[in-house]
C-alpha cells in the first residue's frame, strides 16, 4: 500500500527535522480523527445496511432491463445511494457490459457512484454543512446527466 | 445540539444492540449487516490513520503562503490545475478527500478551487480511471473526463463565488 509507504517516509523526514513539529503533526492528526469519528461511524453504519438491502444482483437485474432509459433512472438511483469501491463497481460494469447493458446506463451508474455521495453526507455535512452539501451532489447528479447523454451521443445509443 | 447527540446515541446503540441479538439467535439479515459493517470498517480502518498522519504533517510543515499563493484568492488558472493534479492522487473515495480539502481550506485555499478539488477526487483518481478504461474501454473514460471535467470547475466556480458572495465559511464539527 503506497499510502504507507508515502506516510512513513514524510513521517521519517519530518522527525529527522524536528521532533518536536512531528509529535505536534500526530497530535494533530490524531485529534482530527477522533473529531470526525462519529461521522464516520454514521456513515459504515448506513452503508452496511444499504449494501444489505441492496446488493449486486439487484443492482444488476434492474440495470438490464430492456429500455435504456428506466435503465438509466434506475442506475442513477442506485449510483446515488449506495457506496463501493471502484474494485467492485467496474468489473461489475464490464459484466453488465457483455449482458448487453447501454453505455448509457453504465455511464450513469458509474459517474453517480462517484459524484453523488447519499451514504457520504455525514461526513460532508460535518465539514462543509447540510446546504453545501445538498447543493454539491445535486450539481454532481446533473454532471451525472450530462455524461450520460454524451456517452449515449458517442456510443450511438441516444437515437436507436 | 444536546438532543440530537441523545438520538444518535440511541440509534448507535440500537444499531448494535440488533447486531449483538442477530448474532446470538442467529438471524441472518442481522449477521450480514454486521459483516459488511465489519469488512467496511477495516477498509476504512486501513486508510484513515495513514491518510491522517500525512494530514497532520500538512498543517505542520506547510506554510500558509505557499497555500495561498498556489491554492488561493490569487491562484488564478493554476490554483484549479493544482487541485486537479492533488486529486488524481487521492486514496481510498471522498472520505479522505474531505479531510484533505478541510485542511486546504483552512490554510487558505479558495473555495471554487477547494470544490474543484472534491469533484476531481470523485471522478479523476488515477488507478481508478486505469481500472475503469480496462473494463469498459478507453473511449469511455476519455468521454467521461472530457464532459465531467470541465463542468465540475464550472460549477465549483459558481458554487464558490456564490458562497463567498453570502461569507460562508466552514466549520468543522458543527
Amino acid at each position: 500500500m503506497y499510502l504507507y509507504l508515502v506516510a512513513g517516509l514524510a513521517l521519517l523526514a519530518s522527525f529527522l527535522v524536528s521532533r518536536e513539529k512531528t509529535l505536534q503533526a500526530l497530535k494533530i492528526a490524531a485529534r482530527r480523527f477522533v473529531k470526525i469519528l462519529p461521522a464516520f461511524l454514521t456513515m459504515i453504519i448506513l452503508v452496511s445496511i444499504v449494501l444489505f438491502l441492496i446488493p449486486d444482483e439487484v443492482i444488476s437485474k434492474y440495470l438490464g432491463g430492456s429500455d435504456k432509459f428506466i435503465g438509466v433512472i434506475f442506475a442513477s438511483l442506485f449510483g446515488s445511494v449506495t457506496l463501493m469501491p471502484g474494485f467492485i463497481a467496474f468489473p461489475l460494469s464490464g459484466i453488465l457490459l457483455k449482458e448487453g447493458v447501454a453505455y448509457m446506463v453504465l455511464a450513469a451508474f458509474t459517474t453517480t457512484l462517484m459524484m453523488v455521495g447519499v451514504l457520504t453526507a455525514p461526513i460532508e455535512k460535518a465539514y462543509f454543512g447540510m446546504k453545501v452539501t445538498v447543493i454539491r451532489n445535486v450539481m454532481g447528479l446533473f454532471i451525472a446527466l450530462f455524461v450520460t447523454l454524451a456517452i449515449g451521443v458517442a456510443f450511438g445509443e441516444i437515437f436507436s | 445540539m444536546k438532543r440530537k447527540d441523545i438520538i444518535r446515541i440511541i440509534g448507535v446503540s440500537g444499531y448494535f444492540l440488533f447486531l449483538i441479538i442477530s448474532l446470538v439467535l442467529g438471524f441472518n439479515p442481522g449477521k450480514e449487516i454486521g459483516y459488511n459493517f465489519g469488512s467496511f470498517s477495516l477498509d476504512m480502518l486501513k486508510i484513515l490513520p495513514g491518510a491522517f498522519i500525512l494530514i497532520g504533517l500538512f498543517e505542520v510543515w506547510v506554510k500558509r503562503e505557499t497555500i495561498e499563493k498556489h491554492f488561493g484568492e490569487e491562484s488564478g488558472v493554476r490554483g484549479y490545475l493544482w487541485a486537479i493534479l492533488l486529486s488524481s492522487t487521492t486514496v481510498g473515495g471522498l472520505y479522505v478527500a474531505f479531510p484533505v480539502a478541510y485542511s486546504l481550506y483552512s490554510k487558505g485555499a479558495k473555495l471554487s478551487v477547494i470544490f474543484t478539488y472534491l469533484g476531481a477526487a470523485a471522478i479523476c483518481r488515477i488507478p481508478m480511471a486505469i481500472f475503469e478504461a480496462s473494463f469498459l474501454g478507453i473511449k469511455f473514460t476519455a468521454i467521461r473526463w472530457l464532459v465531467s471535467l470541465p463542468l465540475v470547475i464550472v460549477t465549483s466556480m459558481l458554487l464558490g463565488n456564490y458562497l463567498t458572495k453570502r461569507n460562508y465559511r466552514i466549520t468543522v464539527g458543527k
